[in-house]
């Protein structure tokens, strides 16, 4: 990788250097060797990565695990709810981590239906935030139930009462759209894991060994197995996008669903699926920059190039949502009705108005103005500042809609302010378990599919024609 | 287009939604807000005593309050009316869809929303749907006493016609049913039917200056309705067509 690395810093380049310089997909190497470096970067622990476990092993049982348990001991009493404010943080939550597993299937899903070549060393690093994201959402959502030990009464399991859930209910919806969705992105996240896996069974020895053996299910890339390997994968690409799109609505629906003023608002489903969107492209463009900055090899997988694609998403995602933002405020403040003109009024300039403003500013404003530079938005850095603004603003989008509003209704009497407390250190607990697991994931999964790449790598070539050098692109599908 | 809900079968439900059964009419100009109501309340339906703190913190459980209301800036400041209120029992109550486990049901025989404690797992999206927000969560085991030594004494005036509620359920007025399941046995065992002003609810049994009347809604005859009919009677939130049954007296 060094020598690799030193061609680069030459000085007079030619076209088709600087084009194998930018380009993963035109800077072919020979499969054996791109399995040896992404086995490599997975083997390679350092203390550092140990030390960061530790630590976020500790706070997940502290936080997670142990503050959960006083809950459900004390009840919900230990929350910051009451009434007017039933739902809280615990939600606020749920809907984030739903919006962060989002991009993950967007980005793989639809680049791959569209055949966008820049998604391919980035796909499965994305893949496995949506698994983990969708996770922490159901995690967030027990933990708001107030009698969480019969959470499973909401299934609608067969019993001698003849007792069925509600099927009139938004949150028997979104049970099952959750439960759908974490099922089929889990598939889709192991489909195109299984040539990796039986790559790195052929490649290491004892109980990794054994692991993936078990994993890769006896792949040993034949031609008929990679064929049906294409055809599960084309399916899944296409089935995957309504599912994901289903998904945030019926999250929206949660509240759109609701008499409420702020909640009954008929453009929640898009905005909603826009805002996941919005945080999930951040997410990812922050996991990119982390496993760029700190693992083995991968700044040959992971280039700026990718940054600069996702920057662009993520420019176009911005200005969409903003788009629906303006478009879900006008409609409520036009409507006129007095509830509202006071909720809109509490947003603004009640005592978490600034949040109202900061979200603005790190959603719309700040992307905008960072991310239409080709040249900032190919540097990591930045895209991970942004990525990380993007999503503490999403953060107090769903803060907004959620306490914030609820302590809005048309009952004055009742209005009171949301002061969360065992929320806050369980909200970062779901974060620091978020990490763990995609760290655990890190050095038990292969991050890069390697045969995605290289099926790219094949397709594209540079070649001359005179003095010109053209880039070629062959469908191999 | 004009659909006939005779042939969907459903015009006697819809009809019957619209009416309603029991009812209750609330004096605004009666109420001098001496908070009877809410004590007989506590007592008869076993409610809990949260303590102080979570009572500053919103999360009193009483099924029935007095809201007080101020117009005017200080020092200029008016009271207005009393204001009581409790669950509305309404027709198409917005709790009732959605709940996922069916837990807050529409009661066919009594036409009111009953909440079924041991389905309730606490998702308290009923209580956000809530327009008139009168539904109590049981925000912590505040009717234990082994949690609560402080509540022993309370616990020894329980009514044995309610349940105790434990930690994790929402629960909200049932227009005192273990009343009217009373009255209407005694009436069934002598073989007439329930009369009007025969038995009340605690909230109107306790009210000193007879504000709240209780009773059939679809008897012409009976006071409640009667008083419903004042030109001074008004619904809250009568716009969002949830059909409530509680008709409010004000302006006198």
């Amino acid at each position: 990788m060094a020598d690799h690395k030193k061609q680069n810093e030459h000085t007079h380049k030619s076209h088709e250097e600087h084009l194998r310089e930018e380009h993963l997909m035109l800077d072919p190497m020979p499969r054996g060797a791109m399995n040896e470096m992404v086995m490599e970067s997975m083997h390679t622990t350092s203390w550092k990565f140990w030390v960061v476990f530790g630590i976020l092993a500790v706070v997940v049982i502290y936080c997670l695990f142990f503050q959960w348990y006083l809950l459900i001991k004390g009840g919900q009493g230990l929350a910051g709810v009451m009434r007017p404010d039933y739902w809280g943080i615990f939600l606020v939550n749920t809907v984030f981590w739903i919006g962060i597993s989002h991009a993950g299937t967007f980005i793989s899903a639809i680049l791959r239906v569209f055949k966008a070549e820049f998604r391919r060393p980035f796909t499965r690093a994305a893949e496995l935030m949506t698994t983990f994201g969708l996770v922490q959402a159901g995690f967030s959502i027990f933990m708001h139930m107030g009698r969480v030990w019969l959470a499973y009464w909401m299934m609608p399991i067969p019993n001698q009462r003849g007792l069925w859930p509600n099927f009139h209910s938004p949150l028997s919806w979104d049970l099952l759209a959750i439960t759908t969705y974490l099922l089929s992105s889990t598939m889709y996240l192991f489909l195109p894991l299984i040539p990796d896996l039986a790559m790195a069974r052929d490649k290491s020895t004892g109980w990794r060994k054994t692991f993936y053996r078990i994993l890769a299910l006896g792949f040993r890339g034949t031609e008929g197995e990679w064929a049906h390997l294409r055809t599960a994968l084309n399916i899944f690409a296409f089935a995957i996008i309504p599912v994901m799109f289903s998904v945030h609505t019926i999250v929206s629906w949660d509240f759109a669903m609701a008499t409420r003023p702020g909640w009954s608002s008929t453009i929640f489903g898009p905005y909603f699926i826009v805002g996941a969107l919005h945080s999930g492209m951040g997410a990812v463009v922050m996991v990119l920059a982390v496993v760029r900055g700190t693992m083995k090899n991968m700044k040959y997988f992971i280039r700026p190039e990718h940054f600069e694609g996702i920057g662009k998403l993520m420019l176009i995602i911005s200005m969409t949502w903003a788009y629906f933002f303006f478009n879900d405020y006008f409609v409520q403040w036009y409507g006129g009705d007095k509830w509202t003109k006071e909720l809109l009024h509490w947003h603004e300039y009640g005592p978490l108005g600034w949040m109202w403003f900061a979200m603005l500013i790190v959603n719309v404003a700040i992307p905008w103005a960072t991310l239409w530079n080709k040249k900032w938005r190919s540097t990591p850095w930045l895209l991970f500042v942004v990525g990380l603004l993007i999503n503490v603003g999403m953060w107090f989008e769903r803060y907004i809609i959620v306490p914030v509003s609820a302590t809005i209704n048309r009952m004055p009497f009742t209005w009171r302010l949301y002061e969360p407390s065992i929320e806050v250190p369980m909200g970062i607990g779901t974060l620091a378990f978020f990490i763990l697991l995609y760290m655990a994931a890190s050095k038990l999964v292969p991050l890069i599919p390697v045969w995605e790449v290289q099926e790219g790598q094949m397709a594209h070539s540079v070649r001359k024609f005179g003095r010109e050098t053209v880039v070629t692109v062959s469908d191999l599908e | 287009m004009n659909v006939d809900l005779n042939k969907l079968h459903m015009k006697g439900a819809l009809a019957e939604e619209a009416e309603g059964k029991w009812g209750m009419v609330i004096d605004m100009d009666l109420c001098t807000g001496c908070q009877a109501c809410v004590a007989a309340c506590a007592m008869e339906n076993n409610i809990a005593y949260v303590g102080e703190e979570d009572s500053g913190y919103g999360r009193s459980m009483h099924w029935i309050r007095t809201e007080r209301f101020w117009e005017g800036e200080y020092p200029e400041v008016k009271m207005t009316e009393y204001q009581p209120m409790l669950c509305q029992q309404c027709g198409k109550a917005p709790c009732e869809p959605v709940c996922p486990m069916f837990a807050t049901v529409h009661s066919m025989a009594e036409q009111i929303n009953l909440q079924v404690y041991n389905r309730c797992v606490g998702t308290r999206y009923c209580g956000n749907n809530c327009p008139y927000q009168v539904r109590s969560f049981n925000w912590r085991d505040y009717q234990d006493n082994r949690v609560r030594p402080e509540i022993t004494i309370l616990a020894n005036q329980f009514n044995p016609d309610v349940t105790v509620r434990r930690m994790g359920v929402m629960e909200k007025c049932t227009f005192c049913i273990q009343r009217i399941h009373k009255a209407q046995d005694q009436a069934k065992s002598e073989g007439r039917e329930v009369e009007d002003g025969e038995f009340t609810t605690a909230c109107a049994q306790a009210c000193p200056a007879s504000a709240i009347t209780f009773g059939r809604i679809d008897d012409p005859e009976s006071l409640v309705t009667q008083l419903a009919r004042s030109p001074r009677g008004v619904q809250h939130l009568e716009e969002l067509g949830a059909l409530p049954r509680v008709t409010y007296l004000k302006g006198g």
